[in-house]
């Protein structure tokens, strides 16, 4: 671990607007602390370029530590960077060395259009979601906390697929850009307890509908998304909704 | 039926219907090679094996029809999935690095995949549609191994091969459901163990047959 200051080339992306083609442009920054998250790094360098006049690099970002998903981009090949289960945001700069040339792209699918520069459009997921991520709970008095009892290693599994932050890095580092680990995820933390088994076969026949028109490419079981993915969300996640899709196909009345 | 339709052409039910073909390919793949192995009890016990086998008639028509229909769902399913992945992303990236998750055979299914195509064609016109009047399967499979440029071939179909099903089986358990935390291991080692008795099963035979000609 280094504590001497970075100087760094970085080649990002830089694209006006969805209509734009995009291009890379290189841009030389010096004197980065490797106390600096990535973002701040940005900030640094978006800092120099307003001073010059010209547009800053717009990205993502909300929370900074690690827990809203609104921050990715791809570094060097990897979404959020080499290091693991580690959001952009909490990626520091001690692990590059000074330099170090560092590619920057936006996460590529076609369900996930450019905004600007690194800027993503991820509202896809957000339809999925709406189609059938969710538990409907009718209105009335608080239920008693303990009143559905929860096997405790179902209850630790639920709470791993719901760690997923639904930042798209999965989608983002899948060679089909499919976004099976996603959805995997977001139906897995209800299809594993009792509150969510009575929506169960509606659920994941209107999650997998939406997400096939969304434009995600097929899972090919690479699996690339778990490797990347910042919470390390398990592909058995995506083996319990192959399971929980057949069982509403061809085991439930819902059509 | 839309329903079926709907499921079916869904992108996990595309995944459904390649995991299948696939699986009972793996089983044919078994029981070829459990047949083959009688090349090393020598003419007798080679053509008795066939004789057998044509001795069943109708049966192993229905069998190679069954074939014929699963070879045609994986191919046709298997290239609309190749393309629409393709589509999926469009722009592609300037970088590109894996993080560790795929291998050598996820990351080429499509083209050995296209390969072993090619090659179940050409072993087909080789052994299966020639002319056998006169002359024994024993004999046509000894004299095709005499050269080695098929001995070479035969054996590069077959790490193909290895290299296919090393990916494809744990994948089609993965895709039927049939996979959890504890059984992730023992599908991954089957997989990579089915891959080797492939390559060495099969692979050996033309070999053996080249140097005892
Ligand atoms: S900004 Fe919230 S996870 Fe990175």
């Amino acid at each position: 671990m280094s504590t001497q200051h970075l100087n760094l080339t970085l080649k990002v992306w830089r694209q006006k607007g969805p209509a734009d083609k995009g291009r890379f442009d290189t841009l030389q920054v010096r004197d980065i602390s490797p106390d600096m998250s990535f973002l701040e790094m940005l900030d640094v360098v978006n800092e120099q370029l307003t001073l010059e006049g010209k547009a800053p690099i717009a990205f993502d970002h909300d929370c900074r530590e690690g827990i809203c998903g609104m921050c990715g981009a791809v570094v060097n090949g990897r979404p959020h960077g080499a290091l693991k289960g580690t959001t952009l945001c909490q990626l520091h700069m001690r692990h590059f060395e000074n330099g170090d040339v560092i590619a920057i792209e936006p996460f590529r699918a076609m369900a996930f259009k450019v905004i600007k520069d690194l800027a993503v459009d991820r509202s896809a997921f957000d339809q999925i979601i709406q189609a059938g991520g969710y538990i409907s709970v009718n209105a009335g008095g608080a239920a008693d906390a303990n009143a559905i009892p929860v096997p405790q290693d179902r209850a630790e599994l639920a709470m791993d697929a719901a760690q997923c932050i639904g930042c798209g890095a999965c989608v983002a580092a899948c060679p089909n850009a499919s976004a099976m680990l996603f959805v995997s995820a977001k139906l897995s933390q209800m299809a594993l307890l009792p509150q969510g088994r009575p929506e169960a076969a509606r659920r994941a026949i209107a999650m997998v509908r939406a997400m096939d028109r969304m434009g995600f490419g097929n899972c090919s079981n690479e699996t690339e998304c778990e490797a990347e993915c910042p919470k390390e969300i398990n592909i058995t996640n995506i083996a319990r909704l192959n399971r929980e899709y057949f069982k509403a196909g061809f085991g439930s009345a819902v059509k | 039926m839309n329903w079926l339709a709907d499921t079916l052409t869904s992108s996990i039910g595309k995944k459904w219907l390649m995991a299948l073909t696939g699986l009972s390919f793996c089983v044919f793949l078994f029981t070829h090679l459990a047949g083959n192995l009688t090349l090393y009890g020598g003419r007798a016990a080679f053509n008795a094996y066939a004789e057998q086998l044509h001795s069943l008639g109708a049966l192993l028509l229905v069998a190679e029809l069954g074939l014929l229909l699963f070879a045609l769902i994986h191919v046709v399913t298997g290239l609309t999935l190749f393309l629409q992945n393709l589509k999926a992303r469009p722009v592609r990236y300037q970088v590109n690095k894996s993080g560790g998750g795929r291998t050598i055979g996820s990351a080429t299914m499509p083209y050995t995949g296209l390969l072993l195509l090619l090659f179940v064609v050409f072993h087909l016109i080789n052994f299966s549609f020639v002319d056998k009047t006169g002359t024994t399967i024993y004999d046509i499979v000894t004299q095709a191994f005499a050269d080695p440029l098929y001995v070479l071939l035969y054996v590069a179909a077959m790490i193909v091969a290895a290299i296919h099903v090393s990916h494809g089986l744990w994948s089609a358990f993965q895709t039927i459901g049939a996979n959890h935390l504890k059984y992730m291991p023992a599908i991954r080692i089957l997989s990579i163990l089915f891959a080797l008795v492939v390559a060495c099963g099969f692979g050996f035979l033309p070999i053996y047959l080249l140097i005892s000609a």
